[in-house]
Protein backbone atom coordinates (compact mmCIF):
# COMPACT_ATOMS: atom_id res chain seq x y z
CA UNK A 1 0.00 0.00 0.00
CA UNK A 2 1.63 3.26 -1.06
CA UNK A 3 1.57 6.61 0.78
CA UNK A 4 -1.58 8.33 -0.04
CA UNK A 5 -2.43 11.90 -0.34
CA UNK A 6 -2.39 14.13 2.82
CA UNK A 7 -5.66 14.07 4.14
CA UNK A 8 -5.85 11.32 7.12
CA UNK A 9 -8.96 8.38 6.23
CA UNK A 10 -12.40 10.10 7.61
CA UNK A 11 -12.35 7.06 10.11
CA UNK A 12 -11.52 10.31 12.14
CA UNK A 13 -14.35 11.73 12.01
CA UNK A 14 -16.00 9.09 13.12
CA UNK A 15 -13.65 8.63 16.21
CA UNK A 16 -14.15 12.62 17.13
CA UNK A 17 -17.81 11.75 17.75
CA UNK A 18 -17.38 8.33 19.34
CA UNK A 19 -15.21 10.14 22.16
CA UNK A 20 -17.14 13.07 22.37
CA UNK A 21 -20.27 10.33 22.65
CA UNK A 22 -18.61 8.68 25.22
CA UNK A 23 -17.70 11.66 27.22
CA UNK A 24 -21.44 13.15 27.41
CA UNK A 25 -22.28 9.38 27.93
CA UNK A 26 -19.61 9.04 30.67
CA UNK A 27 -20.59 12.01 32.67
CA UNK A 28 -24.39 12.63 32.32
CA UNK A 29 -26.16 9.19 31.77
CA UNK A 30 -25.27 7.91 34.92
CA UNK A 31 -27.13 10.37 37.66
CA UNK A 32 -30.42 10.56 34.61
CA UNK A 33 -30.33 6.68 34.55
CA UNK A 34 -29.96 6.42 38.33
CA UNK A 35 -32.81 9.37 39.06
CA UNK A 36 -35.25 8.84 36.37
CA UNK A 37 -34.67 4.59 35.96
CA UNK A 38 -34.08 3.62 39.81
CA UNK A 39 -34.50 6.08 41.83
CA UNK A 40 -37.92 7.79 40.75
CA UNK A 41 -39.78 4.37 39.73
CA UNK A 42 -38.88 2.38 43.10
CA UNK A 43 -39.66 5.79 45.20
CA UNK A 44 -36.38 6.27 46.86
CA UNK A 45 -36.91 10.15 46.36
CA UNK A 46 -39.70 12.03 45.26
CA UNK A 47 -40.55 12.18 41.58
CA UNK A 48 -40.41 15.77 39.83
CA UNK A 49 -43.85 16.41 38.28
CA UNK A 50 -45.06 16.86 34.79
CA UNK A 51 -45.31 20.14 34.67
CA UNK A 52 -41.82 21.24 36.10
CA UNK A 53 -40.47 18.77 33.49
CA UNK A 54 -42.02 20.07 30.88
CA UNK A 55 -40.94 23.58 31.72
CA UNK A 56 -37.57 22.24 31.92
CA UNK A 57 -37.91 21.19 28.95
CA UNK A 58 -39.06 24.06 27.21
CA UNK A 59 -36.08 26.24 27.88
CA UNK A 60 -33.63 26.48 24.96
CA UNK A 61 -30.75 25.53 27.30
CA UNK A 62 -32.32 22.30 28.27
CA UNK A 63 -33.12 21.59 24.66
CA UNK A 64 -29.60 22.22 23.21
CA UNK A 65 -28.62 19.48 26.37
CA UNK A 66 -31.01 17.28 25.64
CA UNK A 67 -30.23 17.22 22.18
CA UNK A 68 -26.57 16.68 22.74
CA UNK A 69 -27.52 14.21 25.71
CA UNK A 70 -29.21 11.74 22.63
CA UNK A 71 -27.62 12.36 20.01
CA UNK A 72 -23.93 12.04 20.63
CA UNK A 73 -23.82 9.23 23.04
CA UNK A 74 -25.98 7.13 19.94
CA UNK A 75 -22.74 8.03 17.59
CA UNK A 76 -20.65 6.60 20.64
CA UNK A 77 -22.87 3.58 20.31
CA UNK A 78 -22.71 3.37 16.56
CA UNK A 79 -18.87 3.53 16.05
CA UNK A 80 -18.37 1.15 19.17
CA UNK A 81 -20.93 -1.44 18.43
CA UNK A 82 -19.71 -1.85 14.60
CA UNK A 83 -16.34 -1.90 15.86
CA UNK A 84 -17.63 -5.02 18.29
CA UNK A 85 -19.43 -6.67 15.50
CA UNK A 86 -16.46 -6.89 13.39
CA UNK A 87 -14.10 -8.00 15.77
CA UNK A 88 -16.60 -9.64 18.35
CA UNK A 89 -18.42 -11.82 15.51
CA UNK A 90 -16.36 -11.37 12.80
CA UNK A 91 -18.66 -10.71 10.41
CA UNK A 92 -16.45 -8.51 8.51
CA UNK A 93 -18.21 -9.57 5.19
CA UNK A 94 -21.25 -7.60 6.43
CA UNK A 95 -19.36 -4.18 6.06
CA UNK A 96 -21.79 -2.17 4.52
CA UNK A 97 -24.39 -3.80 6.59
CA UNK A 98 -23.07 -3.28 9.64
CA UNK A 99 -21.91 0.57 9.07
CA UNK A 100 -25.33 1.49 7.63
CA UNK A 101 -27.01 -0.38 10.57
CA UNK A 102 -25.18 1.44 13.56
CA UNK A 103 -24.80 5.27 12.06
CA UNK A 104 -28.11 4.86 10.39
CA UNK A 105 -29.67 4.06 13.55
CA UNK A 106 -27.67 7.10 15.05
CA UNK A 107 -28.49 9.22 12.75
CA UNK A 108 -32.51 8.23 13.07
CA UNK A 109 -32.40 8.60 16.93
CA UNK A 110 -30.91 12.32 16.33
CA UNK A 111 -33.59 13.43 13.65
CA UNK A 112 -36.03 12.40 16.38
CA UNK A 113 -34.93 14.20 18.86
CA UNK A 114 -34.24 17.22 17.15
CA UNK A 115 -37.92 16.55 16.22
CA UNK A 116 -39.44 15.98 19.41
CA UNK A 117 -37.18 18.68 20.98
CA UNK A 118 -38.48 21.09 18.64
CA UNK A 119 -42.09 20.37 19.55
CA UNK A 120 -42.06 20.50 23.06
CA UNK B 1 15.57 -36.77 45.92
CA UNK B 2 15.56 -33.30 43.48
CA UNK B 3 12.23 -31.04 42.76
CA UNK B 4 10.77 -31.40 39.12
CA UNK B 5 8.38 -29.86 37.38
CA UNK B 6 6.23 -30.80 34.38
CA UNK B 7 6.54 -28.87 31.59
CA UNK B 8 4.07 -29.59 28.39
CA UNK B 9 5.30 -28.47 25.43
CA UNK B 10 3.93 -27.73 21.79
CA UNK B 11 5.09 -29.68 19.00
CA UNK B 12 4.65 -29.63 15.48
CA UNK B 13 7.22 -31.46 12.93
CA UNK B 14 5.75 -29.98 9.66
CA UNK B 15 6.72 -33.11 7.75
CA UNK B 16 4.80 -35.38 9.98
CA UNK B 17 2.22 -33.53 12.08
CA UNK B 18 -0.75 -31.89 10.65
CA UNK B 19 -1.14 -30.29 13.66
CA UNK B 20 0.56 -29.33 16.59
CA UNK B 21 0.68 -31.88 19.81
CA UNK B 22 2.10 -31.28 23.26
CA UNK B 23 4.70 -33.34 24.64
CA UNK B 24 5.26 -33.30 28.68
CA UNK B 25 8.45 -33.04 29.89
CA UNK B 26 9.82 -33.47 33.50
CA UNK B 27 12.57 -30.76 33.89
CA UNK B 28 14.63 -29.72 37.51
CA UNK B 29 12.94 -27.22 39.57
CA UNK B 30 15.61 -24.90 40.63
CA UNK B 31 14.57 -21.87 41.88
CA UNK B 32 16.70 -19.24 40.13
CA UNK B 33 15.65 -21.30 36.82
CA UNK B 34 13.51 -19.44 34.29
CA UNK B 35 11.60 -21.22 31.22
CA UNK B 36 14.29 -20.38 29.07
CA UNK B 37 16.87 -22.10 31.42
CA UNK B 38 14.23 -25.41 30.93
CA UNK B 39 14.69 -25.31 27.20
CA UNK B 40 17.97 -26.05 26.86
CA UNK B 41 17.67 -28.40 29.27
CA UNK B 42 15.38 -30.57 27.47
CA UNK B 43 17.75 -29.52 24.34
CA UNK B 44 20.65 -30.47 25.95
CA UNK B 45 19.71 -33.25 27.63
CA UNK B 46 16.49 -35.08 26.52
CA UNK B 47 15.01 -34.03 23.04
CA UNK B 48 17.65 -32.44 20.87
CA UNK B 49 15.10 -32.20 18.11
CA UNK B 50 13.25 -29.40 20.55
CA UNK B 51 13.19 -26.00 18.29
CA UNK B 52 13.20 -22.60 19.64
CA UNK B 53 14.57 -18.96 19.27
CA UNK B 54 16.82 -17.07 21.98
CA UNK B 55 19.70 -15.43 21.82
CA UNK B 56 20.53 -12.82 24.80
CA UNK B 57 18.82 -14.47 27.54
CA UNK B 58 18.58 -11.18 29.37
CA UNK B 59 15.47 -9.26 28.13
CA UNK B 60 16.79 -7.19 25.54
CA UNK B 61 16.91 -8.80 21.99
CA UNK B 62 13.80 -10.20 21.78
CA UNK B 63 13.92 -13.48 20.29
CA UNK B 64 12.08 -15.81 23.28
CA UNK B 65 8.72 -14.65 22.93
CA UNK B 66 6.52 -17.88 23.79
CA UNK B 67 2.87 -18.05 25.33
CA UNK B 68 3.75 -19.60 28.78
CA UNK B 69 0.25 -21.20 30.44
CA UNK B 70 -1.67 -18.66 28.06
CA UNK B 71 0.27 -15.57 28.58
CA UNK B 72 2.43 -13.99 26.31
CA UNK B 73 6.05 -13.87 27.92
CA UNK B 74 10.12 -13.65 27.48
CA UNK B 75 10.97 -17.00 28.56
CA UNK B 76 14.21 -15.89 29.71
CA UNK B 77 12.26 -13.56 32.33
CA UNK B 78 9.92 -15.77 33.45
CA UNK B 79 10.83 -18.03 36.68
CA UNK B 80 9.56 -21.45 36.91
CA UNK B 81 9.07 -20.08 40.72
CA UNK B 82 6.05 -18.50 39.49
CA UNK B 83 4.04 -21.32 38.23
CA UNK B 84 5.13 -23.66 41.87
CA UNK B 85 6.10 -27.37 41.57
CA UNK B 86 2.95 -28.75 41.23
CA UNK B 87 1.93 -26.83 38.30
CA UNK B 88 1.79 -27.69 34.62
CA UNK B 89 3.65 -25.29 32.75
CA UNK B 90 2.32 -24.92 29.35
CA UNK B 91 4.76 -23.96 26.39
CA UNK B 92 4.05 -22.72 23.33
CA UNK B 93 4.36 -20.80 20.48
CA UNK B 94 2.84 -17.13 20.20
CA UNK B 95 -0.39 -16.63 19.31
CA UNK B 96 -1.65 -15.27 16.01
CA UNK B 97 1.48 -16.21 14.27
CA UNK B 98 2.17 -18.79 11.72
CA UNK B 99 4.04 -22.05 13.30
CA UNK B 100 6.97 -23.03 11.44
CA UNK B 101 7.89 -25.29 13.81
CA UNK B 102 7.73 -26.43 17.54
CA UNK B 103 7.86 -22.96 19.36
CA UNK B 104 9.18 -20.97 16.03
CA UNK B 105 7.31 -18.58 14.46
CA UNK B 106 6.91 -16.76 10.99
CA UNK B 107 7.86 -13.55 11.83
CA UNK B 108 8.03 -12.17 8.15
CA UNK B 109 4.32 -10.18 7.95
CA UNK B 110 5.51 -8.35 11.05
CA UNK B 111 8.71 -7.33 9.68
CA UNK B 112 6.91 -6.63 6.56
CA UNK B 113 4.19 -4.22 8.69
CA UNK B 114 7.25 -2.77 10.13
CA UNK B 115 8.52 -1.83 7.10
CA UNK B 116 5.67 0.13 5.97
CA UNK B 117 5.77 2.26 8.66
CA UNK B 118 9.35 3.64 8.16
CA UNK B 119 10.94 3.30 11.46
CA UNK B 120 13.85 5.12 10.83
CA UNK B 121 14.75 9.20 10.93
CA UNK B 122 13.53 10.57 7.73
CA UNK B 123 15.25 14.09 6.37
CA UNK B 124 13.78 16.34 3.58
CA UNK B 125 17.15 18.54 4.03
CA UNK B 126 19.87 16.81 4.96
CA UNK B 127 22.20 19.45 7.66
CA UNK B 128 26.27 19.47 6.66
CA UNK B 129 28.64 18.00 7.96
CA UNK B 130 30.12 20.94 9.41
CA UNK B 131 27.06 22.32 11.05
CA UNK B 132 27.72 19.80 13.42
CA UNK B 133 25.46 17.30 15.56
CA UNK B 134 21.26 17.63 15.12
CA UNK B 135 20.87 18.70 18.69
CA UNK B 136 18.48 17.54 21.37
CA UNK B 137 17.27 18.50 24.80
CA UNK B 138 16.16 15.94 27.52
CA UNK B 139 12.92 16.89 27.40
CA UNK B 140 12.54 16.30 23.57
CA UNK B 141 13.89 12.86 23.94
CA UNK B 142 11.37 12.67 26.72
CA UNK B 143 8.65 13.06 24.15
CA UNK B 144 9.95 9.76 22.44
CA UNK B 145 11.53 8.05 24.75
CA UNK B 146 9.44 5.29 26.20
CA UNK B 147 8.18 4.51 22.40
CA UNK B 148 12.14 3.90 21.53
CA UNK B 149 12.03 0.96 24.46
CA UNK B 150 10.50 -1.50 22.00
CA UNK B 151 12.64 -4.63 21.32
CA UNK B 152 10.31 -6.35 18.54
CA UNK B 153 9.54 -8.81 20.67
CA UNK B 154 6.00 -9.18 19.46
CA UNK B 155 5.06 -10.22 22.29
CA UNK B 156 2.21 -7.12 21.70
CA UNK B 157 0.99 -8.83 18.77
CA UNK B 158 0.20 -12.01 20.58
CA UNK B 159 -1.76 -10.10 22.87
CA UNK B 160 -4.05 -8.09 20.78
CA UNK B 161 -7.12 -9.83 19.30
CA UNK B 162 -7.10 -7.56 16.24
CA UNK B 163 -3.96 -8.88 15.29
CA UNK B 164 -5.56 -12.43 15.14
CA UNK B 165 -8.89 -11.33 13.74
CA UNK B 166 -7.58 -9.05 10.71
CA UNK B 167 -4.15 -10.13 8.96
CA UNK B 168 -3.68 -6.97 7.21
CA UNK B 169 -3.31 -4.87 10.48
CA UNK B 170 -0.18 -3.10 11.18
CA UNK B 171 -0.28 -4.16 15.20
CA UNK B 172 0.60 -2.23 18.13
CA UNK B 173 4.29 -2.04 17.96
CA UNK B 174 4.54 -0.95 14.32
CA UNK B 175 2.30 1.67 15.49
CA UNK B 176 4.33 2.75 18.50
CA UNK B 177 7.91 2.84 16.45
CA UNK B 178 6.08 5.26 13.81
CA UNK B 179 4.96 7.62 16.90
CA UNK B 180 8.57 7.42 18.06
CA UNK B 181 9.86 8.79 15.49
CA UNK B 182 6.76 11.17 14.50
CA UNK B 183 7.61 12.71 17.58
CA UNK B 184 11.35 12.83 17.57
CA UNK B 185 12.58 16.44 16.51
CA UNK B 186 15.16 15.46 14.11
CA UNK B 187 12.37 13.46 12.21
CA UNK B 188 10.77 15.15 9.18
CA UNK B 189 8.44 12.24 8.02
CA UNK B 190 5.54 12.51 10.13
CA UNK B 191 3.43 13.17 6.37
CA UNK B 192 4.75 10.18 4.44
CA UNK B 193 3.52 8.07 7.38
CA UNK B 194 0.20 9.47 7.68
CA UNK B 195 -0.89 7.73 4.60
CA UNK B 196 0.17 4.03 6.59
CA UNK B 197 -1.06 4.97 10.12
CA UNK B 198 -4.16 7.07 9.73
CA UNK B 199 -5.80 3.76 7.80
CA UNK B 200 -8.58 1.49 8.76
CA UNK B 201 -5.20 -1.17 8.58
CA UNK B 202 -3.44 1.47 10.71
CA UNK B 203 -4.44 3.16 13.82
CA UNK B 204 -8.18 3.13 13.01
CA UNK B 205 -8.07 -0.60 13.15
CA UNK B 206 -6.98 -0.31 16.99
CA UNK B 207 -10.03 -0.96 19.32
CA UNK B 208 -8.35 -0.11 22.74
CA UNK B 209 -8.42 -3.75 24.20
CA UNK B 210 -4.94 -2.49 26.16
CA UNK B 211 -3.72 -6.00 25.90
CA UNK B 212 -0.32 -5.14 23.76
CA UNK B 213 0.66 -2.42 27.31
CA UNK B 214 0.08 -5.06 29.40
CA UNK B 215 2.18 -7.63 28.18
CA UNK B 216 4.94 -5.60 26.73
CA UNK B 217 8.16 -6.50 29.14
CA UNK B 218 9.76 -3.26 28.15
CA UNK B 219 6.92 -0.98 29.24
CA UNK B 220 6.42 0.84 26.30
CA UNK B 221 2.51 1.46 26.11
CA UNK B 222 2.06 0.88 22.45
CA UNK B 223 -1.84 1.51 23.30
CA UNK B 224 -1.05 4.71 24.68
CA UNK B 225 0.92 5.63 21.52
CA UNK B 226 -1.63 4.78 19.12
CA UNK B 227 -4.17 6.99 21.01
CA UNK B 228 -2.23 9.55 21.24
CA UNK B 229 -1.32 9.71 17.59
CA UNK B 230 -5.07 9.19 17.02
CA UNK B 231 -6.04 11.93 18.67
CA UNK B 232 -3.25 13.85 16.37
CA UNK B 233 -4.95 12.60 13.36
CA UNK B 234 -8.14 13.43 14.37
CA UNK B 235 -7.09 17.05 14.43
CA UNK B 236 -5.13 16.97 11.66
CA UNK B 237 -8.27 15.73 9.38
CA UNK B 238 -10.05 18.51 11.33
CA UNK B 239 -7.67 21.01 10.06
CA UNK B 240 -8.02 19.64 6.67
CA UNK B 241 -11.14 20.72 5.94
CA UNK B 242 -10.39 24.65 7.89
CA UNK B 243 -7.37 25.14 6.33
CA UNK B 244 -6.76 22.77 3.01
CA UNK B 245 -3.65 24.07 2.52
CA UNK B 246 -2.32 23.58 6.01
CA UNK B 247 -0.84 20.50 5.53
CA UNK B 248 1.95 22.08 3.05
CA UNK B 249 2.60 25.19 5.32
CA UNK B 250 3.10 22.67 8.16
CA UNK B 251 6.45 21.00 6.18
CA UNK B 252 7.83 24.60 5.71
CA UNK B 253 7.65 25.56 9.56
CA UNK B 254 8.72 22.11 10.75
CA UNK B 255 11.78 22.00 8.43
CA UNK B 256 12.70 25.57 9.16
CA UNK B 257 12.18 24.30 13.09
CA UNK B 258 14.49 21.31 13.52
CA UNK B 259 17.15 22.89 11.23
CA UNK C 1 4.76 -5.73 -1.39
CA UNK C 2 2.09 -7.85 -0.05
CA UNK C 3 1.25 -7.94 3.56
CA UNK C 4 0.39 -11.45 3.87
CA UNK C 5 3.83 -13.38 4.18
CA UNK C 6 3.35 -16.92 2.68
CA UNK C 7 6.16 -19.33 2.61
CA UNK C 8 8.10 -19.72 -0.32
CA UNK C 9 7.94 -22.78 -2.94
CA UNK C 10 9.71 -25.30 -1.30
CA UNK C 11 9.54 -24.17 2.12
CA UNK C 12 7.79 -26.62 4.72
CA UNK C 13 4.28 -26.35 5.61
CA UNK C 14 3.61 -23.55 8.63
CA UNK C 15 0.37 -23.70 10.37
CA UNK C 16 -2.42 -21.25 11.09
CA UNK C 17 -4.70 -21.64 13.85
CA UNK C 18 -7.90 -19.97 13.05
CA UNK C 19 -9.14 -17.78 15.16
CA UNK C 20 -12.58 -18.64 17.05
CA UNK C 21 -15.83 -16.99 17.08
CA UNK C 22 -15.43 -17.02 20.76
CA UNK C 23 -12.23 -15.99 21.20
CA UNK C 24 -13.20 -12.86 23.71
CA UNK C 25 -14.31 -16.06 25.77
CA UNK C 26 -10.78 -16.90 26.36
CA UNK C 27 -9.63 -14.61 28.64
CA UNK C 28 -10.74 -12.78 31.06
CA UNK C 29 -9.04 -9.50 30.33
CA UNK C 30 -10.61 -9.89 26.60
CA UNK C 31 -14.02 -10.42 28.36
CA UNK C 32 -13.58 -7.61 30.58
CA UNK C 33 -12.94 -5.71 27.16
CA UNK C 34 -15.78 -6.77 25.01
CA UNK C 35 -18.39 -6.02 28.11
CA UNK C 36 -16.70 -2.41 28.24
CA UNK C 37 -17.42 -2.37 24.38
CA UNK C 38 -21.28 -3.70 25.45
CA UNK C 39 -21.29 -1.39 27.81
CA UNK C 40 -22.27 1.58 24.60
CA UNK C 41 -25.85 -1.04 24.00
CA UNK C 42 -26.73 0.42 27.87
CA UNK C 43 -25.73 3.82 26.51
CA UNK C 44 -27.82 3.36 23.68
CA UNK C 45 -30.82 1.66 25.78
CA UNK C 46 -30.91 4.66 27.81
CA UNK C 47 -31.15 6.92 25.37
CA UNK C 48 -33.75 5.38 23.34
CA UNK C 49 -35.51 5.81 26.85
CA UNK C 50 -34.82 9.33 27.15
CA UNK C 51 -36.65 9.56 23.29
CA UNK C 52 -39.67 8.10 24.72
CA UNK C 53 -39.64 9.91 27.96
CA UNK C 54 -39.74 13.37 25.88
CA UNK C 55 -42.10 11.84 23.30
CA UNK C 56 -44.85 11.44 26.90
CA UNK C 57 -43.72 14.76 27.76
CA UNK C 58 -44.70 15.55 24.67
CA UNK C 59 -48.47 14.41 24.32
CA UNK C 60 -49.62 15.31 27.74
CA UNK C 61 -49.77 14.78 31.72
CA UNK C 62 -51.71 11.48 31.10
CA UNK C 63 -49.10 10.13 28.80
CA UNK C 64 -46.74 11.21 30.88
CA UNK C 65 -48.13 9.30 33.76
CA UNK C 66 -48.33 6.10 31.72
CA UNK C 67 -44.99 6.27 30.76
CA UNK C 68 -43.90 6.92 34.72
CA UNK C 69 -45.98 4.12 35.43
CA UNK C 70 -44.07 1.42 32.46
CA UNK C 71 -40.99 2.40 33.98
CA UNK C 72 -41.95 0.94 37.44
CA UNK C 73 -42.73 -2.97 36.26
CA UNK C 74 -40.15 -4.91 37.29
CA UNK C 75 -39.25 -5.98 34.34
CA UNK C 76 -37.96 -2.27 33.26
CA UNK C 77 -36.58 -1.80 36.83
CA UNK C 78 -34.71 -4.76 36.48
CA UNK C 79 -33.09 -3.87 32.68
CA UNK C 80 -32.03 -0.52 34.10
CA UNK C 81 -30.43 -1.58 37.12
CA UNK C 82 -28.47 -3.80 34.57
CA UNK C 83 -27.66 -0.81 32.22
CA UNK C 84 -26.94 1.14 35.20
CA UNK C 85 -24.52 -1.46 36.14
CA UNK C 86 -23.02 -1.36 32.88
CA UNK C 87 -23.16 2.75 32.62
CA UNK C 88 -20.99 3.03 35.55
CA UNK C 89 -18.66 0.69 33.96
CA UNK C 90 -18.51 2.49 30.95
CA UNK C 91 -17.52 5.80 32.85
CA UNK C 92 -15.18 3.60 35.28
CA UNK C 93 -13.08 2.80 32.25
CA UNK C 94 -13.53 5.53 29.88
CA UNK C 95 -12.02 8.61 32.78
CA UNK C 96 -9.15 5.88 33.52
CA UNK C 97 -8.17 5.56 29.48
CA UNK C 98 -8.79 8.77 28.48
CA UNK C 99 -5.34 10.25 29.86
CA UNK C 100 -3.63 7.46 27.94
CA UNK C 101 -5.17 9.46 24.67
CA UNK C 102 -3.67 12.63 26.35
CA UNK C 103 -0.01 12.41 28.30
CA UNK C 104 -0.06 15.90 30.06
CA UNK C 105 3.57 17.23 31.37
CA UNK C 106 4.24 19.68 33.55
CA UNK C 107 7.69 21.12 34.16
CA UNK C 108 9.26 18.85 31.54
CA UNK C 109 7.35 15.66 33.42
CA UNK C 110 4.82 13.31 32.67
CA UNK C 111 2.58 13.65 34.97
CA UNK C 112 0.81 10.66 36.73
CA UNK C 113 -2.26 9.17 34.89
CA UNK C 114 -4.14 9.43 38.30
CA UNK C 115 -3.82 12.83 38.87
CA UNK C 116 -4.95 13.17 35.10
CA UNK C 117 -7.97 11.38 35.70
CA UNK C 118 -9.05 13.04 38.73
CA UNK C 119 -10.25 16.37 37.49
CA UNK C 120 -12.71 14.27 35.24
CA UNK C 121 -13.75 12.40 38.43
CA UNK C 122 -14.84 15.66 40.28
CA UNK C 123 -16.16 16.90 37.11
CA UNK C 124 -19.06 14.06 37.02
CA UNK C 125 -19.77 14.60 40.55
CA UNK C 126 -20.25 18.09 40.19
CA UNK C 127 -22.23 17.80 37.57
CA UNK C 128 -24.16 14.77 38.85
CA UNK C 129 -24.93 16.41 41.60
CA UNK C 130 -26.12 19.76 40.13
CA UNK C 131 -28.47 17.42 37.42
CA UNK C 132 -29.42 16.09 40.74
CA UNK C 133 -30.61 19.03 42.61
CA UNK C 134 -32.44 20.71 38.98
CA UNK C 135 -34.35 17.40 38.85
CA UNK C 136 -35.43 17.33 43.21
CA UNK C 137 -35.69 21.25 44.13
CA UNK C 138 -39.73 21.34 42.95
CA UNK C 139 -41.33 17.11 43.13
Amino acid sequence: MEYAAHKPSNEAGFWLLFSAGGVVAAVLIPIHLFLFGLAFPLGWLPQPSYEYLLSLARSPIAKLYLFVFCALPLFHWAHRFRFTLYDGLQVKHLNEVIFTFCYGGALLGTVLAAHLLWKI
Amino acid sequence: MADKIVLEIARYEPDRDQIPRFQSFEVPFRKEWVVLDALNYIKDKVDGTLTYRWSCRMGICGSCGMMVNGEPKLTCATFLSAYGRDAKVRVEPLRYFPVVRDLVTALSDFLVKLQKVKPWLIRHDEIPLAAGEYLQTPEQLDLYKQFSMCINCTLCYAACPVVGLDQDFVGPAALALAQRYNLDNRDQGSEERLGTLAHHDGIWGCTFVGECTRVCPKHVDPAGAIQQYKLKAALDWVKSFVLPRGHEDHREDRRKEAA
Amino acid sequence: MSTQAAPAEFHPRWFRKRVSTWWWLGEWHYLKFILRELSSIAVAWFVVLTLFQLRALLHGAEAYARFTLRLQSPLMIALNAIAFCFVLFHTITWFNLAPRAMPVRMGGKRVPEFLVAAPNYALWVVVSVFVGWLLLRTP
